[in-house]
């Protein structure tokens, strides 16, 4: 059976959700502030119009197939390490090894995974860039703040290109039964993870009081998360028939997917804090950077990847 | 007659060319480091300005001149030195053709024409200037060096137009002095509040104003 279906029945779901939130978006700012004066509902309607071409992006790639997709969330893997590298410690003495960083070690991730050499995408930067990009910058004999400088740079890499790459990756994945249709898997990550996010912002905003980490976010509260959660987990469940999963276990895959997102906001935040930013990057309007969208997806991916490969391959 | 058509169409296929040229060329910036532009001291209006910046690099012109609105970037001309952009064929096509720039002589001894005057003949014709005060790149480890007195001649002549001074941040760290490469990083460039030079105000004292409003606007930049 080809993914075409379901992947429409999806997409079609999809539209039909951006299309209310539109109304609604709209609706609002007519109601309360038609000048556009009141901050929230105008960010409220930027994000909406961003999830707009993101999905109509996510779309068109997922037409191309394996190929687009990989291209696509290459693209995505650039714009997101070009935000953390933007950021990191760095020396004169690294520019060698952040060109490598940004011009072989990911276009060559991405080449690995389009190829399906799970044996080598699984380890090349975690085995290989993480040994041999330090040589390049001690070859140039700068030492101070030489193991900050190496570490962030391996973190921006580990975090922007290899976590990102195992949404492609999932192609990859041989289940059997479901041949030709694990561009549904994708879909459906990126739907329950993206869903738990956009319900945790609602909650929040709706009945959100307690904070779950003070320290690290101001928006990220209890009955946010558990509303999101539930939220998401639900809807991930209720998906199941696309998936290679039974309901149940659609259930805890979304559960998994939907805590690991949530965390991987937490982590973010915190290095945002500490390194004195609000938002990553400035071009997805009303979402701020690429990373501050991708963050969820970031640490839900190799999980949700790992954990499908391990039970159904 | 053939030949005042020939050469019509040969400055026609100049400019269109440098129109082109332009193009690629912000495209080209946008894509190596997707500046972002903080207009926190002042909003991007079409009114004539001197935008005063930081010098790093060679492409920090480009840079400035990319985030400006279509509107604004059409009349803002860069100062530029004379000597480096007459060089080669292709450095004077880009430097005269496609970013009009005011080209001034760095070298006393050799020039026919003042600076200043240069520059105050271009705002009389109503163009925007970039201007880099510090009058060469900056390769030290000081985040700003003192700024030559061209600034404050162009404030005492034209009075009333707006000096904006604008921080461009992590050009140095996409394409340092000897690297071939440019690593795709963010640069931001803050734009703060116009100065204009005070009824009273001494040179050294205006120079002194302008340099520290510029090194003010580093500091609101994260890293």
């Amino acid at each position: 059976m080809s993914a075409t279906p379901h992947l429409i029945w999806l997409l079609l779901g999809v539209g039909v959700i951006l299309v209310i939130a539109t109304l609604i978006g709209e609706i609002l700012r007519a109601r309360i502030a038609p000048d556009g004066d009141n901050p929230v509902i105008e960010n409220l309607n930027a994000r909406i119009s961003a999830w707009w071409g993101m999905v109509i992006l996510l779309s068109l790639a997922f037409l191309a197939g394996r190929p687009g997709v990989v291209i696509l969330f290459a693209v995505l893997s650039f714009s997101a390490l070009r935000e953390f590298l933007t950021l990191t410690a760095k020396a004169r003495a690294d520019h060698w090894s952040l060109a490598g960083a940004f011009f072989i070690v990911l276009p060559v991730q991405y080449w690995l995974v389009g190829l399906d050499w799970y044996g080598l995408y699984a380890i090349f930067i975690p085995v290989y860039a993480f040994l041999l990009m330090p040589v390049v910058s001690a070859l140039r004999g700068e030492t101070k703040s030489f193991l900050t400088r190496v570490a962030e740079t391996q973190w921006a890499l580990m975090i922007c290109v290899y976590c990102v790459s195992h949404v492609p990756a999932l192609l990859t994945l041989h289940i059997e039964g479901y041949e030709g249709r694990s561009v549904i898997l994708i879909a459906w990550l990126i739907f329950t993870v993206q869903l738990s996010d956009v319900m945790q912002y609602v909650w929040g905003k709706l009945f959100g009081s307690r904070l779950v980490a003070p320290q690290l976010s101001p928006s990220k509260t209890w009955e946010g998360l558990i509303g999101g959660v539930m939220t998401a987990t639900t809807a991930g469940a209720a998906l199941w028939w696309m998936t290679p999963f039974t309901m149940l276990q659609a259930a805890g895959m979304a559960l998994a997917v939907t805590l690991m997102g949530f965390f991987g906001g937490l982590v973010m935040s915190a290095i945002k804090r500490d390194k004195g930013v609000k938002d990553w990057g400035h071009l997805i309007a009303g979402h701020g950077g690429f990373l501050d969208r991708l963050d969820s997806v970031v640490f839900a991916a190799p999980i949700f990847f790992h954990l499908t490969r391990w039970f159904w391959t | 007659m053939t030949a005042g058509i020939g050469s019509g169409g040969k400055a026609f296929f100049r400019r269109a060319a440098a129109a082109f040229a332009g193009s690629a060329i912000t495209l080209f910036a946008r894509i190596v480091t997707a500046p972002r532009a903080i207009w926190s001291g002042i909003e991007p209006l079409p009114k004539q300005r001197v935008y005063f910046a930081n010098h790093t690099s060679n492409a920090d012109f480009v840079l400035l001149w990319t985030v400006l609105p279509p509107m604004l970037r059409a009349r803002t001309r860069p100062v530029a030195a004379l000597e480096y952009w007459l060089k080669t064929p292709l450095r004077a096509f880009i430097g005269r053709d496609v970013f009009n720039a005011v080209l001034i002589d760095r070298r006393p001894e050799e020039r026919v024409e003042d600076p200043v005057a240069l520059m105050g003949q271009a705002l009389a014709e109503g163009s925007s200037l970039i201007l880099f005060p510090e009058g060469v790149r900056n390769m030290t480890e000081e985040p700003l060096l003192p700024f030559r007195t061209g600034l404050f001649h162009l404030a005492k002549q034209n009075p009333e137009i707006d000096l904006v001074p604008v921080w461009i941040s992590n050009l140095n760290r996409v394409m340092p002095k000897g690297e071939i490469i440019p690593l795709p990083l963010i640069c931001t460039l803050t734009f703060g509040a116009p100065l204009h030079l005070g009824d009273t105000e001494e040179k050294g004292d205006f120079l002194a104003r302008s340099h520290a409003a510029l090194i003010a606007l580093k500091e609101t930049v994260p890293a």
